[in-house]
């Protein structure tokens, strides 16, 4: 592999990994805080798989550039962290929750599907081993957005504002990175495009089927995985704080 | 310095539980994958069944620590990826032991996991089919909550993966 090839390589799974790991975050937060219980546990499941995920990302990253999980994540300001301004978004109530995780869980089947074929084997090893264990929370997340979209005023109402205000959100899943095509080419990675179809095939149906009103926007929110909102560097001034109360170097 | 058999590693191996489940070994559950002596290492492949399992790091100690009792001096973990992990690893032998556990061991499902398995579990304690899922998310990663509808006992069940 060419430098060239590798830093992209690298810049997908960092990208990957950002998504997983404040996904996970976020979702952590319903800990103790569930609306009943089970949900309070389902939700600190979803939490800990993400976290898994990122995990693994970072570790196939390590392999090319050397840099340490622990540090990465604990270490890097807001500016360079490259997730997607959707994860970042305090967690709301539950029908947002939800929904977030649902159209996210749904973009990463569709990618992972692709994945799986990726010309970089060991991407392509990683992606199967997710997609095992996604299954989970698609099952999950769909089975809720059905029940709240279908169930009482209050709940449509909430779930239909939850897609309203995520969906230009969602749409930035699928907005290339910079240097993507490249990797597209070399089929290391699946074209967003392609990705991005077989997401709305997924999603779209499946939402009208739960009485809910697909937004007509096709803009992502943000075109660029440097931007975020302020809500990400409040996220990392909690998720980093104890980290950063020692050296890099502390063992735990 | 002592020079152990690729055989007799694989029995030191049984003797390591799953951390979370202390009936099981490593060995019965699938997860280690393969054992390579060379040059005085031992070389230890081992494959996690959830990617964010806390007892990742647990598992990985205790195969050290077991090897090194045996005197082993280098001993080398290694997580692999491929194949994934599938609950059609886990021995005959070891489902057996989930069900004396309280634990409903995964349907087989030879690569296919699909949504209609997971309504599939048969209670650990009666044995009845009448049962239904509450839950597919439980106290760990790998279980799911379930109800049975005969003997009135909620039970966990192994998820097939």
């Amino acid at each position: 592999m060419t430098p060239d090839v590798e830093r992209a390589i690298a810049a997908q799974l960092l990208a990957m990994a950002d998504d997983e790991l404040i996904l996970g975050h976020r979702d952590s937060e319903w800990t103790g805080h569930g609306p009943i219980l089970e949900e309070d546990i389902a939700l600190s499941n979803i939490a800990q798989d993400e976290l898994g995920h990122a995990i693994l990302w970072h570790n196939l990253r390590k392999e090319i550039t050397g840099d340490e999980p622990d540090v990465v994540v604990f270490w890097r300001d807001a500016q360079a962290y490259r997730n997607v301004q959707m994860v970042e978004l305090p967690k709301g109530d539950y029908a947002f929750t939800i929904m977030r995780q649902y159209l996210f869980d749904a973009a990463e089947m569709a990618r992972l599907a692709q994945l799986v074929e990726s010309r970089y084997q060991p991407m392509a090893e990683v992606a199967a081993k997710i997609r095992t264990e996604e299954i989970y929370h698609t099952r999950h997340t769909s089975t809720w957005i059905k029940r709240l979209g279908l169930g009482t005023e209050e709940s449509h109402r909430r779930t239909q504002t939850a897609l309203d205000e995520l969906w230009a959100y969602a749409l930035q899943l699928f907005v290339p990175l910079p240097e993507e095509a490249a990797l597209v080419a070399k089929g290391v990675v699946p074209e967003a495009g392609e990705v991005q179809a077989a997401w709305e095939d997924m999603v779209v149906p499946f939402l009208k089927h739960a009485g809910l009103i697909v937004p007509r926007t096709r803009h992502p929110i943000a075109m660029s995985r440097e931007q975020h909102t302020e809500h990400l560097t409040a996220l990392l001034a909690e998720m980093q704080e104890v980290a950063r109360l020692e050296s890099p170097e502390v063992r735990w | 310095m002592v020079t152990l058999t690729v055989e007799e590693i694989w029995q030191a191996l049984e003797e390591v539980k799953d951390p979370e489940i202390p009936v099981v070994s490593l060995v019965e559950m699938g997860i280690i994958r393969r054992v390579e002596v060379s040059g005085g290492t031992i070389v230890v492949s081992m494959t996690p069944t959830f990617a964010g399992c806390p007892a990742l790091h647990v598992m990985k100690a205790e195969v050290e620590q077991r090897l090194r009792e045996m005197g082993a001096e280098s001993v080398e973990t290694k997580w692999v990826y491929s194949p994934p992990w599938t609950s059609d690893w886990i021995a005959d032998e070891a489902r057996a032991k989930l069900k004396a556990f309280g634990l409903a061991p995964p349907v087989k499902h030879s690569g296919d996991v699909n949504l209609i398995l997971l309504e599939e579990a048969a209670c650990p304690y009666c044995g009845s089919r009448n049962t239904t899922i509450k839950n597919t998310f439980g106290p760990t990663l790998c279980r799911a909550i379930y109800y049975c509808d005969d003997c009135r006992q909620p039970f966990e069940q192994f998820k097939p993966l």
